[in-house]
């Protein structure tokens, strides 16, 4: 066996603990998402009894029983509240490796590094500028910056379950969400953000199969993605 | 992809498809007090019992706040809002020291409590009414609890339906028996001529057209409690 100097080992592209708590994250978000849609069909409108929001253009429109998870509504609160609190441990192991390993310096969006790359990747995807900007590192900055967005959008989507989860018990959390029907409002949009990342996401992984490899079986970093 | 690369792309989704296949077993929304969405119901009622606070009050929202009446659903089991059985008087029973059979008239002449809260539904919809009545803890007081009791069991006779709390709910500042709404007399539509009403619960715990107040040493179950809805469902 060769003795290799523990800093040239290539690092993996991804590690094995970012590929599992993906994966682990697909399934609890497809779960959440499904069932919180089925609890939604319970009373899908927004705003308080006899005040419907006039700027939610879904009022009353019923998400379609193919999109839902748990068949009725106590099936889908228990499927809700159970995978719940998976959804958040796997978001804070995730977190936490991101956080102790300094992936997060790969990773995460730093508008220094990162906010012209975004720019102009998003110019050249929009068809408005002929060259791709090269990748800085792993990813390139609209990369970055989409999946720090959508990072963000997990404390909110736990903290805004939990103000319409226990509105009472909560008083500080839900006021500081605007109230329970407005907390449930938030609930409802950090869905609308996250499927909207995740549509842009499939795309882009089809359009590049390679990064669908590197996220399951993995493979090392090669010498121009090292930041 | 290698044939290596490929392979262990296959066996890693087929184990994936079989814990998923394994988890469906133990998450199937028609039983969802079973399996592992039953132990997880265990944990969130200790989440929910744990940040239950006896002494924290909902917050007395002003008069603007109330909802249309026509606005506020009423709910019932039977297929017409069911009128009060002739002589209907109130039971108070179960673990007490003195059983009380109490007329609208004596609960209007025990302690009066006035609480305008925000309701909250299981359906995920909210709404604001003033509710009139006698606090339950005042109930118990009369009655004289048992200190073995640790539940209580509210019954109707809108078809039988019924539903059974923890004592400390029960017993939250919040909780009353209400026999007016809005400043009028409660209406046969939203349980006249007595329902249990509370804000640390959800709409369904709120039994209307109550007849009987039983506490209990046992934990027992309720109308949708006993189809699958949660039993502590708090807020």
């Amino acid at each position: 066996m060769i003795d290799v100097p523990e800093a040239d080992v290539p690092r993996p592209a991804q590690p094995a603990l970012i590929r599992v708590t993906h994966w682990g994250n697909l399934v609890l978000l497809v779960l959440m998402a499904g069932s919180g849609l089925r609890i939604l069909v319970a009373y899908p409108y927004l705003g308080p009894r006899g005040d419907d929001w006039a700027w939610y253009p879904l009022q009353g429109a019923t998400p379609p029983a193919a999109l839902t998870v748990g068949g009725w509504l106590a099936g889908a609160r228990h499927v809700h509240f159970a995978f719940g609190w998976l959804f958040a441990a796997n978001a804070l192991v995730y977190l936490g490796y991101l956080l102790a390993s300094g992936e997060w310096r790969r990773r995460l969006f730093s508008p220094r590094r990162d906010a012209r790359n975004a720019w102009e990747t998003l110019l050249h995807d929009l068809r408005l500028r002929r060259q791709a900007p090269s990748p800085v590192g792993l990813y390139n900055g609209m990369q970055r910056l989409a999946y720090t967005s959508a990072l963000a959008l997990a404390p909110l989507a736990v903290l805004s379950g939990l103000a319409i989860y226990e509105p009472v018990q909560l008083p500080r959390l839900a006021a500081l969400l605007g109230g329970y029907d407005v907390a449930r409002a938030i609930h409802l949009g950090v869905l609308a953000g996250l499927a909207a990342f995740a549509v842009v996401h499939v795309v882009q992984v089809l359009l590049h199969p390679r990064t669908l490899a590197d996220m399951t079986v993995g493979r090392p970093e090669r010498p121009e993605e090292a930041a | 992809m290698s044939a290596t690369t490929r392979r262990r792309f296959l066996a890693g989704g087929l184990r994936g498809a079989g814990l998923v296949a394994l988890g469906a077993l133990a998450c199937d929304g028609n039983r969802p007090q079973a399996g592992f969405l039953g132990l997880m119901e265990r944990v969130n009622e200790r989440f929910q019992g744990a940040l239950f606070d006896p002494s924290r009050l909902a917050p007395e929202l002003p008069e603007a706040d109330e909802t249309d009446p026509d606005d506020f659903p009423a709910y019932k089991i039977s297929p017409d809002f069911p009128a009060a059985p002739a002589g209907w008087a109130l039971a108070v029973k179960g673990l007490v020291a003195r059983p009380l059979t109490l007329s609208l008239e004596d609960l209007r002449r025990m302690p009066r409590t006035a609480t305008r809260v925000r309701h909250h539904c299981v359906e995920g919809w909210s709404a604001v009414a003033a509710w009139e009545g006698v606090r339950l803890s005042e109930l118990a007081r009369a009655a004289g609890v048992d200190p073995r009791a640790r539940y209580v069991e509210f019954r109707s006779f809108d078809a039988g339906y019924w539903s059974s709390w923890d004592l400390a709910s029960a017993l939250h500042p919040q909780t009353i028996l209400a026999y007016g709404m809005n400043g009028r007399p409660l209406g046969p539509e939203h349980g006249a001529p007595l329902r249990l009403y509370g804000a640390v619960k959800l709409g369904y715990k709120m039994v209307k057209y109550v007849t009987e107040v039983a506490f209990l040493p046992v934990r027992t179950g309720g109308y949708w409690e006993d189809r699958g809805y949660e039993w502590f469902a708090g807020v």
